[in-house]
This record gives structure tokens, C-alpha cells and sequence, in this order.
């Protein structure tokens, strides 16, 4: 139920490959993904963005119970992350050694494995957090 | 619009159901509220439930629960916004009265959580957040609002203690309520220490799995008299439904719960009073920080205050604003589709002087308050005693 399929991550890889999101030409909105409709002012002309993948963790959590497909990762961190530039996401915090999570700590966005298995077998891939 | 009031009650006896099915505990909750109102004909029915589909592999309720009622041929229909469903089908039915569409219309909530795992459960539940951009990186439904509860112990110094308070209070209230699913106290050291899900939510911060259902009949003013029995008129006296960003990440404050404030401005303004008003409030307390972000959005308490509030027992029965008398989610259950309608059957109980050890004394004006997902729709009821 939560392990997409093979044509939705293909559909996804823009956003998730390469970090690709959309500016809007009308009032500079940073969305990620893109989508069809500014959320911030309703205007439908956008720049293709690659984002940044330096940002900070804006809130966090320690996650211990997960669904089925994380289930063999708990304990695991996990943020919102703000970029420098604009665009938000939700993504795993990782490879801290010796260190805390904290709020408003910074962070560099590296592509990851996230879901081991997808409904076709496909291997499902994204970003991660890490401390800079 | 015309006036609508709520003619009648009900709810099953909520908890791990494994002998009853979706159908027989709702059928029982429908009769319990056509019994309650002194009817036995409907024109229409709205059923609130958040997924048949993956609870339990039944959609098409609509028809399905009509047909279980002996009512096959009336207009019935199916709600789904999520946890909100149940608040959402009120509403629903509320428009169809107040429009004149129909004079009595039973409006109902159900959710059937335990035919699945918990897995599935767990799966069937992470669909009311974003599946794309929340759910594949990783997120639960816990692990949202523990993050809500980050930023707000971060920005206004919310503590655990505090947040535990809400469980400690409702599950003190819960144990008065003959429905509750946990009719049992819980202490702080309790709630601290129970095993984490995602933190700083523990286990016993969360609202359980639960099998249940819940029914009120609405009807428009005359009919309400003539039925009324002597009994005082409860009136709904303010509708407000509202929605926010759906992804928590996309919402410039991570604090604040805007769909809640907007759904209860509408709501107050239809009713004409503001928060200062309400005497008694049911609302969402599907994890232990959302019932101390609520209360803030709600304007029962000030911004940021809503954690020293609860720790000095504003909050409790027989404090300046009783929050959850019925248990909450927490102590009641919280069969998701289920829950806006039975925040009203206890609402109204209250305004009828009917709660029983939990009665808020002499409440006049109270108010239900529901929501969807991470707070992504919010809906709220003012209902109000009428001479
Ligand atoms: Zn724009």
C-alpha cells in the first residue's frame, strides 16, 4: 500500500532524482514538487528549479514505530528540512555520529536508497539529510 | 437557512469489536439515535467514514448501511475527509436540513479498525497524510504530530509533562463515559514512560484502535418541538468547515493549526459568540499535543499557552473551559470516521444535562471540533440550547 509502482516512480524521478521543483514566474514560489497551480498567488507560469541541498531541520522526530516498509530501520530520524533558496520537504535524518538532532541544525540533501522493495521489485530511491 | 436542531443520540459501546461487524455497530448506533429522537423514518442519511475500502474491503456504505437500516430507497450517502469524516457528514446533513432538502435526516459515523493488522491499519491511516511527499520518505502518523510537537515545545517551551496532562485528564473523564473503549486512569509517570512511538509521543500520547460507531437525528425547529418530549432543544447553532496545506512541511508555521482557526471563526460568527462562550468543547485530541495546539486555535486560551493551561487544569471538568468530558479520543476510542459524530452526541448530552458524573454543570453553549489528517481539514459545530 505505502510501496509505490514501478510508473509512479518513473513519473517521480524529476522531483526525486534530481531535485527538480518549479518557480513561479509571478511571485518567485519556490514548489517541490512542481505542480499545475501556484499555492501561494494562483499563477500557472513556472521556471523549472533545481534546488539547493543545503537547508536546516526546522522540526524533527525520533520515529520507532513505522509502517511496513521502515520497519527494519527503527530507530529512525525524521525531519522537515528547509533549503537556502526556498522548498521545503519531509525527509530521513542520518549519519549523525555523536550528535543530537536539533532544530535549526544544518544539513546537506544526499540521494539515498529510501524503500528497499516497490510492488514491482523496483528499488525506490530519493534524498536523505545529513549534518554539514 | 432554517434552524436545525439534534432530535436524538447514539453511539455502541466502543472498543476491540472482533464478534460485531462494521454494519452491526453502526446499525446499533443508527437505532440507539432514531430510538433517542422517537422516529423511525428518515428522509436522507449521511454515513462519515474515513476508508470501508481498506479497513475492511467495503465501500458503497451509503447504500449498504441504508439497506442493513430496512431504509433501502432513501437518499444515503458516504462523507470521507479523513479523521474529520464523522464532523464532516454532520455538516452534511446539517446543509440538508437547513435547506429545506429534508426535514429529518439521520447523520452517522463509523470506522471497523480492527478486522485488519495493525499494519494495515497503520497503512489504511498514513493515507490522510500526503503518500508522495510525507508518507514515502518515511512519515507515520505519529511521527507528524510528534514534529508539530517539536516546534511547539521549541517555540513556546511546551513540555512533556504538560502534553502528557491531556492523556491524564481525559482518561479521568473517560471513566465516567459507559462507551469508552479505556475506562481507566492514566498518570503522568505513566505517560512518560510508556513505550515511545515517536518522540516525545509515547504510546499512551496517541488515541487507540477502535471499532465504533456513532448517530444524532437532525431535523428542522418545528419537528424538533413537536418531538421534543420536554426534553430542553439543542440547536446547531454555527457550521464551520475549513482546510489548510496538506503536507505539514508546506505550512509556514509548523505551530499553529490554521484550518482549526478558520473553521471555528466561521463557526462563531454564524452562531454569533466568540470563544469566551463556549462551556463545554469536544475536540480532536488524536495525539496529546493536538488537543494543546486546538485549544490555542480554538482562542480558548492564548497562543503558546495551551500547555500551562491544561497543567493547571483550565481544561478539566470543573475548570474554566471542560475540554473532552466524554474521554476524548484518547480515553473513548477513536474509530476515525466515527468521531465527529460522537463529539456531538456528547455535546448534546451535555447541553440536555444528561452526561451523567461527567455532566459540565449548567453548559448552555458548547462546541465539536474534528479534523483531518495533520489538521489539513477542520471542522467545527457550536451547538447551543434554544427556549
Ligand atoms: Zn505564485
Amino acid at each position: 500500500m505505502t510501496t509505490p509502482s514501478a510508473a509512479r516512480l518513473t513519473r517521480e524521478y524529476p522531483a526525486r532524482y534530481r531535485l527538480e521543483g518549479a518557480r513561479c514566474l509571478a511571485c518567485g514560489e519556490i514548489l517541490y514538487p512542481r505542480r499545475l497551480v501556484c499555492p501561494a498567488c494562483g499563477a500557472r507560469e513556472f521556471a523549472v528549479h533545481r534546488l539547493s541541498s543545503h537547508g536546516v531541520v526546522k522540526t524533527f522526530t525520533v520515529i520507532h514505530v513505522a509502517g511496513s516498509a521502515f520497519k527494519h530501520q527503527v530507530p529512525y530520524i525524521l525531519a522537515v528540512v528547509a533549503l537556502e533558496g526556498g522548498g521545503t520537504l519531509t525527509c530521513e535524518l542520518t549519519d549523525l555520529v555523536d550528535q543530537q538532532p536539533e532544530i535549526g541544525m544544518p544539513v546537506e540533501l544526499q540521494f539515498r536508497r529510501i524503500q528497499e522493495d516497490g510492488e514491482a521489485g523496483v528499488i525506490a530511491y530519493g534524498h536523505k539529510a545529513v549534518p554539514r | 437557512m432554517r434552524d436545525v436542531c439534534i432530535i436524538g443520540v447514539g453511539m455502541n459501546d466502543w472498543g476491540e469489536l472482533w464478534d460485531l461487524s462494521l454494519r452491526t455497530i453502526w446499525t446499533q448506533a443508527a437505532l440507539a439515535a432514531l430510538a433517542d429522537a422517537g422516529v423511525d423514518k428518515v428522509d436522507a442519511m449521511t454515513v462519515g467514514c474515513m476508508s470501508g475500502g481498506l479497513f475492511v474491503g467495503q465501500e458503497h456504505l451509503g447504500a449498504l448501511l441504508a439497506d442493513e437500516l430496512g431504509m433501502a430507497g432513501i437518499p444515503a450517502t458516504r462523507v470521507e475527509s479523513a479523521c474529520a469524516s464523522g464532523g464532516v457528514a454532520l455538516r452534511t446533513g446539517f446543509l440538508e436540513v437547513a435547506s429545506g432538502l429534508a426535514d429529518v435526516v439521520l447523520v452517522t459515523g463509523v470506522e471497523k479498525m480492527t478486522d485488519c493488522s495493525n499494519d494495515e491499519a497503520t497503512a489504511a491511516l498514513a493515507t490522510a497524510a500526503d503518500q508522495e511527499w510525507e508518507v514515502f520518505p518515511g512519515a507515520t502518523f505519529p511521527g507528524l504530530y510528534a514534529m508539530m510537537a517539536r516546534a511547539h515545545m521549541a517555540a513556546f517551551g511546551t513540555t512533556r509533562e504538560q502534553m502528557a496532562m491531556v492523556a491524564v485528564k481525559n482518561h479521568a473523564n473517560g471513566i465516567h463515559n459507559p462507551h469508552a473503549q479505556y475506562r481507566r486512569a492514566v498518570t503522568v509517570d505513566e505517560v512518560l514512560n510508556g513505550t515511545m512511538v515517536a518522540d516525545p509521543l509515547t504510546v499512551l500520547s496517541c488515541s487507540p484502535i477502535t471499532d465504533g460507531a456513532a448517530a444524532v437525528v437532525l431535523s428542522d425547529k418545528e419537528t424538533a418541538r413537536r418531538l421534543a418530549k420536554g426534553r430542553p432543544l439543542v440547536r446547531i447553532a454555527g457550521v464551520g468547515l475549513a482546510t489548510d496545506r496538506m503536507a505539514l512541511h508546506n505550512r509556514a508555521d509548523l505551530t499553529a493549526l490554521n484550518a482549526v482557526t478558520a473553521a471555528a471563526q466561521k463557526a462563531y460568527a454564524m452562531a454569533g459568540v466568540t470563544p469566551e462562550a463556549i462551556q463545554v468543547a469536544e475536540v480532536h485530541d488524536c495525539f496529546t499535543i493536538a488537543e494543546i495546539m486546538i485549544i490555542e486555535a480554538l482562542g480558548f486560551v492564548p497562543r503558546g499557552q495551551g500547555g500551562p493551561a491544561t497543567a493547571a487544569g483550565e481544561t478539566g471538568l470543573g475548570g474554566r473551559i471542560p475540554v473532552n468530558p466524554s474521554g476524548g479520543l484518547k480515553s473513548k476510542g477513536h474509530p476515525v470516521g466515527a468521531t465527529g459524530v460522537a463529539q456531538a452526541v456528547e455535546v448534546t448530552l451535555q447541553l440536555r444535562g444528561e452526561a451523567g458524573a461527567r455532566q459540565v454543570a449548567g453548559a448552555r453553549i458548547g462546541l465539536t471540533q474534528n479534523m483531518g489528517g495533520t489538521g489539513a481539514s477542520s471542522v467545527v459545530h457550536v451547538l447551543e440550547v434554544i427556549p
